[in-house]
């Protein structure tokens, strides 16, 4: 169901992110976070229809807190999109899948 | 897009919303359920309980349940007796002739209905207010939160600040109280509206403070929330306090917007139902849950009021079994 989104770590964030030749979608979240529960059968829909444009990733911050952190990440769910291992856009919040395709749009 | 006709359909998944849901499938009713969209708000499929961790006042878990994963399970309860749900937002209705007319998304603004529904159960329930402050839009996730439970973690070690005086703020502040340093309660008054016993945890909790007669005027910070600017309510006189972070926790209003002019409510919006019923101002039309409930507020009468409407609906489509029976798979072309 979730094989098309990579699961990050402190360990292998910077070379999944900063080396990937597309744009990767990266998912903070975390096991007690309600509308993290929501959104993640939509992100993977998003893989399945949209993997060939952008990966899209997830990242526990209880697990791995320090790259949350790194990011200013303060509320989740955040959505962060990196380009060449720049923050290109931040999605903040659950929405409807329509509202994070269009908020995609120029990635996909 | 074609339009489907549905015996009952049912708007919201909150604990009335699918409780109604469980009811009318197991009621062979086929009903179609809009769940509403994700969001980081309350109003969203699962409802105001999404937004919380331990639920340790709904009967039946002695040991408390998460409150994401009790909605997940209503949920399931009403799919495996047949309930079909849809996420999407209703965006617009019109109930002045029967089977009622619904539509979702930006449709309302075209074309013919989406949905067509002999019997509606209302169970939109409540969402949470903001301050009204300009700054909110910018600073929400960045350090300015309406989800204790979501964004908690985030402020280990900081001073933070609740605005609001009710159990969710009493709630969202001890909550809070094991990652932040301080938690600075800000409420407009000299006393709480909270119940007694989130009061007394409150107040025995040492890293809670309590800013009384306050309201919050301003929000500084750009990148992220550095502080608040807030004005004692009967001098006037104005301070900052500096903050790492600020949560909302002021109340709550009904989601009933798309009702205005079609069903009576009352002047702060909740919908009004019949004593002793779910019974809306409109024949047909049933009302559940928060949307409906300014008083009690609670997942455990939502869950009831949903059984009310879901058997209120039922009887109400046997008494008019002189209709047509709207048949659960035939779509209707465009009238």
């Amino acid at each position: 169901m979730a094989g098309n989104i990579t699961s990050l770590s402190t360990a292998t964030f910077a070379e999944e992110v900063n080396s990937s030749a597309k744009p990767v979608l990266v998912d903070f979240w975390a096991e007690w976070c309600g509308p993290c529960k929501m959104i993640a059968p939509i992100l993977d829909e998003i893989a399945n229809e949209h993997g060939e444009k952008v990966t899209i990733a997830k990242l526990n911050v209880d697990d791995d807190p320090s790259i949350a952190l790194e990011h200013k990440v303060m509320s989740i769910p955040t959505l962060l999109l990196f380009q060449d291992g720049q923050v290109a856009k931040r999605i903040v919040g659950a929405k409807s899948k329509a509202a994070l395709l269009a908020d995609l749009a120029e990635f996909l | 897009m074609t339009t489907v006709e549905r015996e009952v359909v049912v708007l919201g998944a909150g604990p009335a919303g699918l409780t109604a849901a469980i009811y009318c499938a197991r009621a062979d009713l086929r009903p179609l359920v809009f769940e509403g969209e994700p969001s980081s708000t309350s109003d969203q499929p699962g409802g105001q309980l999404m937004l919380t961790t331990d639920v340790e006042n709904y009967p039946g878990f002695p040991e408390g349940v998460m409150g994401p994963n009790l909605m997940m399970d209503f949920r399931a309860q009403a799919v495996r007796f047949g309930a079909e749900m849809q996420t999407e937002k209703v965006t617009k209705v019109d109930l002045s002739s029967n089977p009622f007319k619904i539509w979702i998304g930006e449709n309302g603004l075209t074309s013919d209905p989406d949905c067509l529904a002999r019997a509606l159960i209302v169970s939109t329930g409540a969402k949470s207010l903001m301050l009204g402050l300009p700054e909110e839009d910018q600073l929400i996730g960045r350090g300015l939160s309406t989800c204790a439970t979501c964004d908690g973690f985030f402020f280990r070690g900081q001073e933070i600040a609740v605005v609001g005086g009710g159990d969710s703020a009493m709630e969202e502040a001890t909550f809070l109280t094991k990652f932040a340093s301080k938690v600075t309660i800000i409420h407009r008054r000299d006393q709480l509206r909270a119940s007694k016993i989130m009061q007394e945890r409150a107040f025995a909790n040492e890293r809670i403070e309590f800013l009384w007669n306050h309201v919050v005027t301003a929000i500084h910070g750009t990148e992220s929330l550095e502080g608040v600017r807030v004005s004692h309510t009967k001098t006037g006189e104005e301070q900052d306090i500096p903050l790492g972070g600020l949560f909302i926790a002021i109340g709550h209003s009904p989601n009933t917007d798309i009702f205005a002019g079609q069903l009576k409510m009352k002047e702060n919006g909740y919908l009004i139902t019949e004593p002793d019923s779910s019974r809306t101002s409109v024949e047909g039309v049933f009302a559940c849950g928060d949307v409906q409930d300014d008083v009690y507020r609670q997942a455990v009468t939502a869950a009831g009021s949903g059984c009310m409407a879901a058997i209120d609906a039922e009887r109400w489509l046997e008494s008019r079994s002189d209709l047509p029976e709207a048949s659960a798979s035939a779509t209707l072309s465009s009238q």
